[in-house]
């Protein structure tokens, strides 16, 4: 399946992201990864803490609506994995964020941000695995 | 006004994700794909976002504290460990498999679409099991030995 290069657009949607995350930090003195976001809103320490990360989502979801209203159609997803895959995918991707603490937010965009050593581990790990997983699906068992 | 501004940004996040790709796996993988139809947007995505960040955690960091908030709170620990890099390796390679980030799905689930409410629904689940597996090894560990 391809897909159009899109070098503005990435950049763009890029420095929204990183934007949001300064602000963020200074709002609430708070790292912008989707993992501590998500596992925050669902195991609360608190009303307080509950409370940001809930609207932080509420947000989130509104996104691909203000991405609608300026372009006229939604994101395009495309999902090349079947059913079953998906969610061996997902559960994967759930147990290995909240081991590895974080995810592409948290350690790829703040983590390297601020040079982080755990997050600069992290982030180079996933890269390689999630390169050479994808060389197996398409390569070797799907090619 | 904090929730309003709190809300906002999670919309300039959603925004973000919607615009640079990253919600759309097919993309995703083929960021990864450089055997097949390589498609290198997603260095863009993660240019702009390192480099903006960067520069503005500079800046921001200057301040005594956060405008909402007593203090800064930033993660202090800076060993690597096992349980970092396995849960960094278990991590792409459910991302390789699905195409979704946590970042990337949950703006999706704007969306509605089927494929992206299973991937949360996976998601959740993988993050509740890892959390039983990790206190069940601590509760182990915390045993007197015989």
């Amino acid at each position: 399946m391809e897909t159009e290069f899109t070098p503005f657009a990435s950049l763009a949607g890029g420095v929204l992201i990183g934007l949001a995350a300064v602000c963020l930090m200074l709002l609430r003195g708070r790292i912008m990864g989707a993992t501590g976001v998500l596992a925050g809103a669902l195991m609360p320490a608190s009303l307080h803490d509950w409370t940001w990360r809930a609207l932080l989502l509420l947000g989130m979801v509104l996104g691909p609506w203000i991405y609608f209203a300026a372009a006229g159609q939604l994101p395009v997803i495309e999902v090349p994995a079947s059913t079953p895959m998906l969610i061996f995918g997902g559960v994967l991707v759930g147990i290995g964020v909240t081991l590895g603490s974080g995810c592409t937010s948290g350690h790829g965009v703040c983590g390297l941000a601020r040079l982080s050593p755990r997050s600069f581990a992290a982030t180079g790990t996933f890269m390689l695995t999630t390169a050479a997983t994808v060389y197996v699906l398409r390569h070797v068992v799907g090619g | 006004m904090r929730s309003l501004l709190t809300f906002l940004v999670g919309i300039v996040f959603g925004t973000g994700i919607a615009l640079s790709g990253m919600a759309n796996p097919a993309k995703v993988i083929n960021f990864f794909d450089l055997a097949g139809h390589w498609d290198p947007s997603l260095a863009f995505v993660m240019g702009g976002a390192v480099m903006t960040t960067f520069i503005g955690y500079r800046l921001v960091l200057r301040r005594p504290a956060p405008v909402f908030e007593p203090t800064f709170d930033i993660p202090q620990n800076r060993k690597l460990d096992v349980k970092l890099l396995c849960g960094a390796g278990i991590f792409g390679i459910g991302w390789g498999i699905a195409g979704f980030c946590p970042g990337g799905a949950l703006p999706a689930l704007g969306t509605l679409h089927p494929q992206v409410v299973v991937f949360v629904a996976a998601l959740i689940a993988g993050m509740l099991l890892a959390r039983v597996l990790l206190a069940r090894v601590a509760a182990r560990t915390a045993q007197p030995a015989e």
